[in-house]
């Protein structure tokens, strides 16, 4: 047991602080248990999210000495012993209490994508899917809804105009596993670029940072999301009067 | 009614609390009916306990082993049960699991694959063949996420972070129910003819357990007071592997997947010690030797079942006995080791979850070295009586399924049939549930004054201010439920915690919380030890009436399964005075023709 300061930050939509506390914190601990000990003890109205405390749900994600994490996951012996470590809602979203913020956005925009379309099965009515051929659509399903990727992503973060545009990491990886499915057969390369807005990705990998999934956003579901929307709109007749007018393919985007 | 000044009112024909998976299978099966139906639940969605399943979902599918079918799955059910299940539900269960699992690939669910592209199976724990649909160690998320896209498809409205508090009735049917908003504290009600409970379990009674904070019993407890049965409440499972160091990670759950993947329980000698605590039932069907137990992994016919994969009652007392015995590990666990059997890639491939747990908050490379680990509490056998064929309690207009209703798993449930049980009766609530609420000529009505009486109580906590914590309390409970009614029961401890839990009801209507109402968790934890209480009772009376051992339920002092006592269900229920009445509810006779299935080798 060692005594160390944990600085939640504590407020609303109307503007909020730091406020330090005092804690007993035992070997292994994570900063989630230091944040429930402190509601339990000290302070029982403070705001938080978490359900399953092991990394799988997605729910406890903050802002941890600046750095975007599951505060279930992160062991508190990785700070300085002496200094307090700070804890802080998502930055992206707008905040409701203390450590929880509004989420919301992100459950309306999973509501605009075209759910999955199988074709039909086989005589026997089974589905065959080689394990090679799932290995990317189950890295993609991965997902734990954390949104942390959503929350580090300079489009969302630095671009409140973005809102309603650009619908972010999480969702590019949701479009890419139905895009990718073995079975799927829908097409929604035109929604990846006029409503989910691919095209504003500037591949710049944050979102694949701080993952706590380990996905391949931006290299294995945003990449290729580009890629494709890129050959619905690569249109051959116009290609060929570039070139003869002796301008390169890459001009419109061709691979 | 007139909407009361304050709240919002909302209609629907079936409300189902709880998202995880039986409750959005529900919601998916009465909004196909035609059904209006929203579900409410206390957390955001796709965050339920389901995605905390790991190890898969049973089925007799027969992609690995061609042998098995619904009568082999039935049968390993109600052994696993000691037979105290309701045939009806095992036999319902064994055979619609397999096209509720089919389904689900029909909805975007990817599992792992076998060679010729099916469906992978691996073995689990009292499942005589490989029965586990499953992906990875994450089997339960990929249930979730997709069961919530096929709920969203179907537009079904999601009250997330709203906690249910009553189920109002009328004349003894479903009118409603009362919730929260956990957000904003703001009180609303619903309307609906029917109400299905899909809350799950009642983890947080216990001081060590892989349960979340959500798992207080609240839809138990709804039922309870709504003048529903509560059966079988003592038969609470520990799982026999939980995490056990370092301190705070004490009771998350590490999955029967590594046992069925090949890991084996040694003690501090290094000994593979489930070979000394095989029962005379299972020993027919046990391997004798390691030897032939490793055989069984690829040759099923010819080699009998590891020690390893007995049920998990069985495996959960022995580990109890080595540690009690000094034969554990540093931290009061015991050893499980994949490390040496199992090369690094595969692990990393079958068990990721495991891997980055145990690495990230024990520093334990699983891959390298064995985990340590001990019981947690886990699961709930016992639960709200329903129907076997229509998941309706005994509260017209009121339904319940998944781990919050009674009867599938008898005295123990084998792993892997809570997610198929999820979805089988998940699907037969909903779907009955629709089938009520439009068969209703008139909607039941909810009265103002009941709203009012309701809302004063749930408000309470605020005006009391020199009140106690309630966090203190649910604290006093856990430990007074862990040390008393854990494991191994002995009537004198029985007593003890029915007298402290006494005293805790007394002190639960006196607690204060500071603060507003805007996402207040001491004020939602307040309202919560009511539900808390109420299943701790259910759970203590029950086990001091049941005198004997069988499955879960272990007494020190009526150490021997009495062969009486398999015939009866104890049943706690509301008196009109408001205390908990047991009763025991004679069970019907296996037909003939069931009680052969139970006999076929």
């Amino acid at each position: 047991m060692a005594l160390r300061t944990i600085s939640i930050y504590r407020g609303d939509r109307g503007g909020g602080r730091f406020v330090d506390f005092q804690v007993d914190v035992e070997e292994g601990n994570v900063v989630l248990d230091v944040v429930l000990k402190v509601q339990a003890e000290q302070a029982p109205d403070l705001a938080v999210r978490w359900n399953c405390k092991a990394g799988r749900c997605g729910s406890c994600s903050a802002e941890i000495n600046g750095h975007p994490r599951l505060m279930c996951m992160t062991r508190m012996s990785l700070f300085p012993p002496d200094r307090p470590v700070y804890v802080a809602p998502l930055k992206t979203f707008p905040l409701i209490k203390d450590l929880v913020t509004d989420v919301s956005l992100n459950y309306e925009i999973a509501k605009t994508i075209p759910p999955f379309q199988p074709r039909p099965p086989d005589p026997d009515g089974l589905y065959r899917m080689s394990q090679d051929d799932v290995d990317r659509v189950q890295e993609f399903r991965r997902c734990i809804e954390c949104f942390l990727c959503q929350n580090v992503c300079h489009v969302i973060r630095d671009h409140p105009e973005n809102k309603g545009r650009f619908y972010g990491p999480r969702w590019f990886v949701r479009l890419a596993e139905l895009e990718m499915h073995p079975l799927d057969t829908a097409d929604r390369r035109r929604l990846i670029r006029e409503m989910a807005g691919v095209g504003f990705c500037n591949v710049t990998k944050c979102c694949t940072e701080v993952c706590p999934e380990h996905i391949k956003i931006t290299d294995n579901a945003i990449i290729p999301l580009k890629e494709r929307v890129v050959d619905l709109y690569f249109d051959p007749l116009r290609w060929l009067a570039d070139r003869l007018r002796g301008k390169r393919a890459d001009a419109v985007g061709s691979q | 009614m007139e909407p009361l000044p304050g709240y919002s009112v909302h209609e629907y024909d079936v409300l189902v609390v709880g998202a995880g998976g039986a409750g959005l299978r529900a919601a998916i099966a009465a909004a196909e009916e035609g059904a209006r139906t929203a579900v409410v639940c206390k957390s955001l969605l796709g965050k339920a306990h389901t995605v905390m399943a790991e190890g898969g979902i049973a089925a007799a599918l027969a992609t690995v082993d061609p042998d098995d079918n619904w009568r082999v799955h039935f049968r390993d059910t109600m052994r696993g049960g000691k037979l105290l299940n309701d045939w009806r539900m095992a036999m319902i269960h064994a055979q619609e699991a397999p096209e509720r699992v089919l389904e689900l690939e029909r909805w975007g669910a990817v599992f792992d694959r076998t060679g010729d592209g099916r469906i992978l199976q691996r073995p689990f724990g009292g499942h005589r063949y490989s029965r586990l649909a499953h992906v990875g160690d994450r089997t339960g998320l990929e249930m979730i996420r997709t069961l919530q896209q096929r709920a969203v498809a179907l537009g079904i409205d999601v009250f997330m972070e709203t906690t249910v508090t009553r189920v109002l009735t009328d004349a003894g049917r479903v009118a409603g129910a009362v919730a929260y908003r956990r957000e904003s504290g703001e009180l609303l009600v619903f309307r609906a003819r029917a109400v299905v409970l899909a809350t799950g379990g009642v983890g947080k009674c216990y001081k060590v357990t892989s349960n979340s904070w959500e798992y207080t019993g609240d839809g138990h407890s709804l039922a309870y007071w709504a003048g529903a049965d509560l059966m079988d409440m003592e038969f609470v499972q520990f799982h026999p592997t939980g995490m056990v160091w370092p301190p705070s990670v004490r009771g998350i759950l590490v999955t029967e997947g590594v046992r069925g993947e090949g890991g084996v329980l040694l003690n501090n000698q290094g000994e593979r010690f489930m070979f000394n605590y095989i029962p005379e039932y299972y020993r027919a069907e046990t391997a004798e030797t390691p030897d032939e137990a490793d055989r069984w992994y690829t040759d099923k016919r010819n080699n009998r079942r590891p020690p390893e994969l007995l049920p998990r009652d069985v495996v959960a007392r022995a580990i109890n006995s080595e540690i009690k015995a000094g034969r554990g590990s540093p931290h009061g666990g015991v050893y499980l080791d994949i490390a040496t059997r199992m090369g690094r890639e595969q692990i990393l491939r079958k068990l990721p979850g495991m891997y980055e747990q145990f690495l990230r908050l024990a520093d334990v490379d699983i891959t390298r070295e064995p985990m340590e680990v001990g019981p947690t509490m886990h699961y709930i056998m016992g639960g709200v009586r329903v129907d076997a064929e229509t998941a309706a309690t005994t509260v017209p207009g009121l339904y319940a399924a998944g781990e919050v209703a009674a009867g599938l798993h008898g005295a123990n449930r084998l792993g892997g049939n809570s997610l198929s049980d999820l979805l089988v009766f998940g699907r037969r609530a909903g779907l009955f549930a629709a089938r009520y609420a439009a068969s209703l000529a008139q909607v039941p009505s909810i009265s103002g004054d009941e709203i009012e009486e309701i809302a004063n109580e749930m408000y309470a906590p605020f005006q009391c201010s020199d009140g106690e914590n309630p966090f203190a309390i649910q604290k006093e409970l856990q430990e007074t439920m862990q040390d008393l009614v854990g494991i191994v029961r002995t009537a004198d401890e029985l007593q003890e915690a029915l007298r402290r839990i006494q005293a805790l009801k007394e002190r639960a209507q006196r607690v204060s919380v500071p603060g507003n109402q805007q996402y207040n968790p001491g004020w939602h934890l307040a309202l919560d030890l009511r539900s808390l209480l109420t299943v701790a009772e259910a759970i203590t009376l029950s086990a001091l009436e049941r005198k004997e051992s069988r499955g879960a339920h272990t007494r020190e002092d009526y150490p021997k399964e009495d062969p009486e006592q398999a015939k009866f269900n104890l049943v706690v229920r509301r008196d009109s005075d408001g205390q908990p009445l047991l009763e025991k509810v004679e069970r019907p006779e296996l037909p003939e023709d069931v009680r052969k299935i139970l006999e076929e080798a």
